[in-house]
């Protein structure tokens, strides 16, 4: 059943309202379970991402970050346990009803998966001229506007294959927040990109968080990059975009979690992760 | 040896349940909404006009053998006049549907299996689902839609380049008139004949294209799981076409002969 949600006045409040609201949940896990076969990938998962913050999963390899994506997505299902994703409970849909969940959430994928045989315009536009059905002129303005956003709007004609690896990473971004998704899938944004560019793909998301609202799920185990997203906001000073260090509030709204053979050992903002006295988060960090 | 039994039991089990799965979710998606227009006439154009080529060179080829070896038997009894019989029997109904189904197999179903498999390893399966596309609609039924389709065409072609090859070796090499070649080449055949020869090559165009889909998205481990895929396909689609032309063959007979 549906949880319900009231009002100050007792009025009960729609799935919408509830969502629409600041700080609404807007990805729930709750105690999720997954294995393949004896191998135990998810162990007793819970957590909460609200509206308009960031949640970034840190671990080693294997240790079960991608999976939560996969699992959000509704790619896998899970073996017990509940996910509620913008109020829908995904874990219990097939992949016909969960289409339209997957209307309000971008991905972008470890190493960009963008189509090879389509430009950089046909790979942005993809959802909105094939899924969305709009029309050609209107597609062309969204993907001309997100590839500006992006920085990367000379390279609309390009095919993926003539791009360089950030390149990709970051028209991979701008092919999911083309539909203006309210939630964002980061799987390993930076992995295998040097350190400028991984800079320039962690001020993209930065820069989606604070100034389209984006709500952000980053799976990474590159620590200077999970501690620039947590540790910097975007704002607009005179038409321009600059990226500062983030203020305390909006430092403790991205949250860290790290996993551990598939179990969560840690969870909360980036100071309480750079105080942790546990030996194994003290590994992971020097 | 019992348990490596079992387990191969149970994945060859899976194999054929995924396998029948997929027959079905992509017949559903070839007559319900979404259509993919586009992937559908890019499907035609890729397993139709693509594969014009190498039908057209086989059927020529196969047609001309086939009557340059007849003529030699056709010989021992007087009997050479009839080679357009023997062509045109051949290839409309038997060697015009297999081959040009195992020329589709070599040549569409391994390049489906290795476009499907890269495309699996490279996640851009998994972003088309995140996208909000099914895969089974935008990927399988245009595959599958235009290879039944194309398959009895490109096998239509074949019989004609076929008995036009056997035809060249019988007036220019045996020596036969060529009226009388194309008067023997009708006089042979049953009225259901043709219609054999073009029923079959529907269900095997199906066979290689489903199979080649089933294989490439089934496809793990990297690169070399794609070159694995495409060799699965390969050989699976053509092993499936002998035995599906074996058993449609038998089932043709029994219902029009």
């Amino acid at each position: 059943m549906e949880p319900q949600l009231y009002d100050e006045f007792g009025t009960a409040l729609s799935r919408q309202e509830i969502l629409d609201a600041t700080g609404a949940p807007v990805v729930m896990f709750d105690r999720v379970d997954l294995a393949f076969d004896e191998k135990v990938i998810l162990r007793n998962v819970s957590f909460t991402l609200l509206k308009g913050h960031t949640k970034i999963f840190l671990g080693a390899s294997g240790a079960g970050k991608s999976t939560i994506l996969k699992l959000i997505l509704g790619l896998w299902k899970p073996d017990a346990g509940v996910i509620w994703v913008n109020g829908e409970r995904v874990d219990q849909m097939n992949e016909r009803q969960i289409m339209h969940v997957r209307a309000d959430l971008g991905m972008v994928f470890q190493e960009g998966a963008l189509f090879d045989s389509l430009t950089v315009r046909e790979n942005v536009g993809y959802k909105l001229y094939e899924e969305m059905n709009w029309p050609p002129d209107k597609v062309n303005e969204r993907v001309e506007e997100v590839l500006g956003f992006i920085g990367l709007a000379d390279f609309i004609d390009r095919m993926p294959s003539e791009l360089s690896g950030g390149q990709r990473r970051r028209v991979a971004i701008a092919r999911a927040m083309a539909a203006k998704p309210r939630i964002l899938l980061y799987d390993e944004p930076t992995t295998g990109l040097d350190p400028i560019t991984s800079i320039t793909v962690d001020e993209e998301i930065v820069k989606l968080r604070d100034l389209e609202g984006v709500s952000s799920i980053v799976v990474t185990h590159q620590l200077r990059d999970a501690f620039f997203v947590a540790c910097h906001e975007a704002r607009l000073v005179d038409g321009h975009v600059r990226i500062e260090p983030a203020s305390e509030q909006k430092s403790e709204e991205a949250e860290f979690i790290m996993l551990k053979d598939g179990g969560i050992i840690f969870e909360g903002p980036a100071g309480d992760l750079r105080r942790s006295t546990d030996p194994y988060l003290q590994t992971f960090l020097s | 040896m019992l348990r490596w039994a079992t387990e191969w039991t149970k994945a060859a089990l899976l194999e054929v349940q995924e396998y029948v799965r997929l027959c079905r979710a992509s017949i559903n998606a070839m007559v319900t909404r979404p259509f993919y227009y586009r992937d559908l006439v890019q499907q035609f154009d890729s397993i139709g006009l693509g594969s014009l080529t190498v039908v057209i060179l086989t059927g020529l080829f196969t047609g001309a053998v086939l009557a340059l070896q007849s003529g030699i038997t056709l010989d021992q009894f007087g009997a050479r006049p009839f080679v357009g019989r023997l062509v045109s029997a051949s290839m409309i109904k038997e060697l015009g549907p297999v081959l040009t189904a195992l020329m589709l197999a070599g040549r569409v179903g391994s390049g489906i299996a290795a476009e499907l498999g890269s495309m699996v390893v490279t996640d851009q399966v998994n972003a088309l689902r995140a996208l909000g596309t099914d895969p089974m609609r935008k990927l399988v039924a245009p595959r599958v839609l235009a290879g039944t389709l194309m398959c009895p065409v490109l096998t239509v072609i074949s019989d004609v380049v076929g008995i036009i090859g056997g035809w060249v070796i019988a007036v220019f090499q045996l020596r036969v008139a060529s009226s009388l070649y194309w008067s023997s080449v009708t006089e042979s055949l049953y009225p259901a004949d043709p219609w054999m020869g073009l029923i079959k090559p529907f269900f095997l165009g199906f066979v290689i294209v489903s199979v080649g889909c089933h294989v490439g998205l089934r496809t793990r481990g990297g690169t070399q799981g794609v070159g694995r895929a495409t060799t699965n396909a390969v050989v699976t689609a053509s092993v499936g076409v002998l035995v599906v032309d074996f058993f449609i063959t038998r089932l043709l007979i029994t219902l029009m002969y």
